[in-house]
């Protein structure tokens, strides 16, 4: 990491893994059971979180000074909103299709809690640059679950990944099919993703036993 | 200079302060942005029309449209008519595509004066009257079009959504769930029926074509019964004009 030093460079690495927002902190659950159905509603949701949270610490940060410490959960809701908006208007103009995509997400983003979390927790303490590393590092974290989910539950449940069959035809019985194979269709309802999250959560307390707590 | 950021007077002063920022912000990209967005809801009603009467350039699985450089000339070419339905009478109106269905819905609704668009379409020497809908899915509203022959057989659907769950009812516009319509009959013998949307359907691959029914999306059972409420509503609505074209 020349660029960076070690510490910068753990702003973006731990929240991949020790301190993910979702596994560990598990904060943003709300939509990753909402969209994590599909593997591209998962990719798009992901790069969404990633330049939302990224530009909106960066702007926290920049402002943390002239604040006032009584309406900053306001100030901070106003700016993701308004930041969320402005990418909407912005797409409907130049990427209409892609706007269409992202319809449904503008609000699970101005809602996600890591944003807020993120904005609480970190830029209103830390300067510009630092902020704007981990918005980045706490939001791939994110998408990285995410897009773990969004695999499984695409996969088992449809049988297919990014809208490509993968597992042969299940109506005229081809592929995988054949021996019998049925899709599992309550992966794709909310539910499964808390138990796939729950698996994942599993996998990575039995590695790394630092992160159980004690009761 | 720190600045006291806990007197009452700087905490008014700076929400005031945001909200002039944030407003003129918001309102400058949104008028500078107006044009431009308008332009493209245009264009994409006009490829979702053409979409629903089989003008379109979709491969084996994919739903695409005609191109945004080539829908003008497209739609005046296939788009043979426009008509609006005004009191049970058909008047031509070369705007038609223009009236938002939402407002003529309400206004319809309230007890006003409303339009309902009617686009006829011709390709291949085969009329196609295509029919606007409007409804209801399982988190906001949904939309699309349908096209039929004169003797009331789906030639092809449209259907759209605002944000319905993606993966589940997000997949009515997906092409396996659009291209089951085509050929259905909007009769059940005489009566305007619609189409059903069926769960636990015993034709699956949707070989009859007679029963006025098409295979459901598994967990997407309120948006499936707003999309065969929006048929239904469509054609009660449209019902004097398809009466009087009907054979």
């Amino acid at each position: 990491m020349g660029l960076l030093t070690k510490k910068d460079a753990g702003l973006i690495l731990d929240p991949l893994a020790d301190n993910n927002p979702i596994t560990i902190q598990v904060l943003g659950i709300c939509s990753a059971l909402a969209i994590t159905a599909e593997l591209e509603a998962s990719i798009v949701m992901s790069v969404a979180v990633i330049f939302v949270l990224g530009i909106g610490n960066v702007v926290i940060s920049l402002m943390r000074n002239i604040i006032p410490s009584k309406i900053r959960i306001i100030v901070q809701l106003i700016v993701v909103a308004t930041l969320v908006i402005i990418v909407d208007q912005v797409l409907k103009a130049f990427a209409y299709e892609l706007s269409k995509t992202l319809g449904a997400f503008v609000g699970l983003i101005i809602t996600n809690c890591i944003i807020m979390g993120r904005f609480e927790a970190f830029a209103l303490a830390n300067g510009p640059w630092k902020s704007f590393l981990d918005g980045i590092g706490n939001a791939l974290g994110y998408g990285v679950i995410l897009i773990i989910v969004g695999f499984f539950r695409e996969l088992l449940g449809s049988g297919t990944l990014l809208g490509f069959p993968v597992l042969g035809d299940p109506i005229a019985k081809t592929g995988l099919y054949a021996t019998g194979y049925e899709n599992n269709g309550f992966m794709i309802i909310p539910p499964a993703a808390l138990i796939v999250v729950g698996i994942i959560i599993w996998v990575q307390r039995s590695k790394n036993p630092a992160l159980v707590e004690e009761n | 200079m720190a600045i006291n950021t806990d007197k009452n007077s700087y905490t008014v002063f700076f929400a005031a302060l945001m909200v002039v920022v944030v407003g003129s912000l918001l309102a400058f990209f949104a008028s500078s942005l107006s044009g431009k967005i308008k332009e493209n809801k245009r264009i994409e009603k006009q490829q979702n029309i053409l979409y629903a009467m089989g003008v379109n350039e979709n491969d084996e699985a994919s739903v695409t449209f005609v191109s945004k450089d080539k829908v003008e000339a497209e739609f005046s070419k296939y788009i043979t008519e426009q008509l609006v339905l005004e009191n049970g009478k058909t008047v031509e109106n070369d705007e038609a595509y223009l009236l938002d269905l939402k407002k003529q819905l309400a206004n319809n609704k309230n007890g006003d004066a409303a339009s309902f668009p009617i686009f006829i379409g011709s390709k291949d020497g085969k009329k196609t009257h295509i029919l606007p809908m409007y409804g209801k899915g399982l988190w906001d509203a949904i939309s699309g079009y349908i096209a039929l022959n004169d003797q009331m057989i789906v030639q092809g659907v449209y259907f759209d959504h605002v944000g319905e769950t993606p993966g589940l009812g997000a997949n009515i516009k997906q092409r396996y769930f659009m291209d089951d319509f085509a050929g259905e009959s909007i009769l059940d013998g005489t009566r305007y029926a619609g189409i059903q949307v069926a769960k636990g359907n015993n034709d699956p691959l949707n070989k009859t074509k007679d029963d006025n029914e098409v295979d459901a999306l598994a967990g997407a059972t309120i948006t499936g019964n707003g999309v065969a409420a929006m048929i239904k509503e469509t054609v009660d609505l449209y019902k004097p004009y398809l009466e009087t074209v009907r054979n």
